[in-house]
């Protein structure tokens, strides 16, 4: 099993507070993993290092073989645009657009031309299954239905990692169940899932647990 | 392990991603827009205006010719006022390439009226003049009613009013000079080689020696040169008039005097294009607010859109792109406005309207400056904020 992500003695400290104690992580390919814990725990912390949108204190934090560290804003950019999939807990969908080109959107930056951005939107959408919602704006669609469309949008640009931050924080729990089953079919098909979450039913039924506690792996 | 580098935006998307913004809050561009729209409407207006007033005084000018000059009595070296001697129109016809010379005499102390009844010292500014029956000819003038003295009406009690006059006498039959009427003949169209004559009351020469005490003084000689030679008449017009004193002669050319009026309101163009300016200036701060608040608002986005892989560069771009669209659309929006003044201003002139392409350029090159400038800073800030930070906004 290849590694993924590889966080050694990780340590993320803002002025007063230390988020994150040299913290280890190793998620190899294919898994499936929920990240728990209560809020402060310092979860959103290492899921924004492990995306590369933030550098360590200290440690080294290793994703899809990079060290990041080593990597200058413009790669980690190109990092998060081919490898590395979000979906947050307030969607973010531009409201004005419909689904096909909030989707398509998320290519923007890997290069692809718009046609080929839009047929792979259709595909990624039709994968989550709003095959029949590819013209509707956020405002029309429900709230499981926004949040599929963030993940398909995630998964659009077929990346090694998903990384979801309290993806059913906002969804109730019938939608939220949906997108969990969801994520779980993403992960069947190849992609390695880490999913932050506080609701202990939904960690329960992962596969792998990362319980957290005052910025600690417990 | 495949070396990462980030793709480049292609410029279709840069384009489209610059209108999102602006598509998203239309008003607000539409608004922000307008200032650097008034700004370049007003200087595109002002360069269109002077520009169109140049066409038409160039074929003016053509159509009138440039080939006239005006003798003038000046004055003594005491400060009086001179005469020009009575053999000067006669001298000046001499000068070979004249091709036609006529003079006019200014009747001193005489006062026009409509009638009678009109009590002494209202004159209304016009002057008596006494003409020669070849002066229509000669300074290019028109009539715009009746007739022109002939050899009969000149040795007798009858005038021809200049346009100015005419307007300020009104449609009269006779008019009233030195206890007499004058029956009105004809009408002149104005002159615009020789100006002076929209305010004269014009009479035979002959006439105004019978009934005016007119004393044959030409205070005023026309002449025509052949075009190539304006400059050899001028140098000997003075010397030929008044061989004895030829400082006391004033020579000039009345289309020169045009040019220079036109060049007069030049100042006040300048001022226009001031006040353009600074509307331009206004605009593009406008626009730098408005591009200020878009990044403040949109930070979710811009967190997004990092997270996406956008790049620090990408995303400055962006901002840069919408700022250069937003005044974009002010300054096309700015010449289409300039150019309609220009048309509607030349319209009511009667001019040929021209707006030169340079101005057209420049304006649209004024507003991508400004868009760049505006945008720059509202675009760095974008680009430096934290990712993390930015998604937290939401």
């Amino acid at each position: 099993m290849t590694t993924v992500i590889e966080l050694e003695r990780v340590t993320k400290s803002y002025p007063g507070v230390t988020a994150l104690h040299e913290v280890d992580l190793t998620v190899g390919h294919g898994e499936l993993i929920a990240i728990v814990g209560p809020s402060g725990s310092g979860k959103s912390t290492m899921l924004n290092l492990i995306g590369t949108l933030d550098r360590p204190t200290s440690g080294t934090v290793r994703i899809d073989g990079h060290d990041v560290a080593s990597l200058s804003d413009r790669q980690l950019s190109a990092l998060r645009a081919r490898r590395i999939g979000f979906v947050f807990q307030s969607f973010h969908l531009a409201p004005g657009r419909d689904a096909r080109t909030n989707v398509a959107d998320g290519l923007l930056y890997t290069g692809l031309a718009r046609r080929e951005r839009e047929r792979r939107a259709e595909n990624a959408l039709v994968r989550v299954g709003l095959g029949d919602r590819l013209g509707h704006r956020p405002h029309q669609l429900s709230g499981g239905e926004r949040q599929r469309v963030a993940v398909a949008r995630a998964v659009a640009g077929d990346p090694a990692v998903l990384l979801a931050d309290e993806p059913t924080g906002n969804l109730d729990s019938a939608s939220g169940a949906g997108v969990v089953e969801l994520l779980r079919e993403l992960n069947a098909a190849g992609t390695t899932v880490l999913v932050i979450t506080h609701d202990h039913e939904i960690a329960g039924s992962l596969p792998r647990q990362v319980p957290m506690l005052d910025g600690r792996v417990v | 392990m495949a070396a990462l580098s980030p793709a480049r935006l292609r410029l279709s998307d840069l384009l489209r991603l610059g209108g999102y913004g602006l598509r998203s809050r239309p008003l607000r561009a539409v608004l922000s827009a307008l200032g650097i729209a008034i700004g370049i409407a007003a200087m595109v207006s002002v360069v269109g205006i002077s520009t169109s007033g140049q066409a038409d005084l160039d074929e003016e000018l053509a159509a009138l010719g440039t080939n006239m000059l005006t003798v003038a009595p000046g004055r003594t070296m005491f400060g009086d006022d001179a005469t020009l001697p009575d053999d000067a129109l006669d001298m000046i016809r001499r000068i070979g390439p004249v091709t036609s010379a006529t003079a006019v005499g200014s009747v001193g102390d005489t006062s026009v009226y409509r009638t009678d009844r009109i009590p002494p010292g209202e004159t209304g500014g016009l002057s008596v003049v006494a003409a020669q029956l070849d002066l229509l000819g000669t300074v290019d003038a028109e009539l715009a009613g009746g007739r022109w003295l002939n050899a009969a009406t000149a040795r007798y009690p009858a005038v021809v009013l200049g346009a100015a006059a005419a307007r300020r006498l009104g449609d009269v039959p006779a008019v009233y000079i030195e206890g007499r009427h004058y029956p009105v003949v004809g009408v002149l169209r104005t002159v615009p080689l020789a100006p002076e004559l929209d305010n004269a009351v014009l009479v035979g020469w002959d006439a105004a020696k019978s009934y005016l005490d007119f004393d044959g003084h030409a205070t005023r000689v026309y002449t025509r040169s052949i075009e190539s030679q304006v400059e050899a008449v001028r140098g000997v017009l003075a010397a030929t008039a008044n061989p004895r004193n030829p400082d006391q002669v004033d020579v000039s050319n009345p289309s020169d005097a045009l040019i220079a009026q036109r060049a007069a309101s030049s100042t006040f163009n300048s001022l226009l294009l001031g006040l353009g300016a600074v509307a331009l200036l206004v605009g593009g701060i406008g626009v730098a607010n408005t591009m200020v608040i878009s990044v403040l608002e949109r930070r979710a986005e811009i967190g997004l859109r990092r997270s996406l892989g956008a790049t620090r560069g990408q995303v400055r771009t962006q901002f840069v792109a919408e700022s250069l669209l937003l005044s974009l659309l002010g300054g096309v929006g700015g010449v289409l406005g300039g150019c309609l003044v220009t048309f509607v201003y030349a319209g009511t002139q009667r001019w040929p309207a021209v707006v030169p392409l340079w101005a057209i350029a420049g304006g649209l090159g004024a507003t991508l400056l400004i868009g760049a400038v505006a945008g720059l800073y509202p675009a760095i800030r974008a680009a430096r904020l934290a990712p993390t930070e930015a998604l937290a906004a939401a």
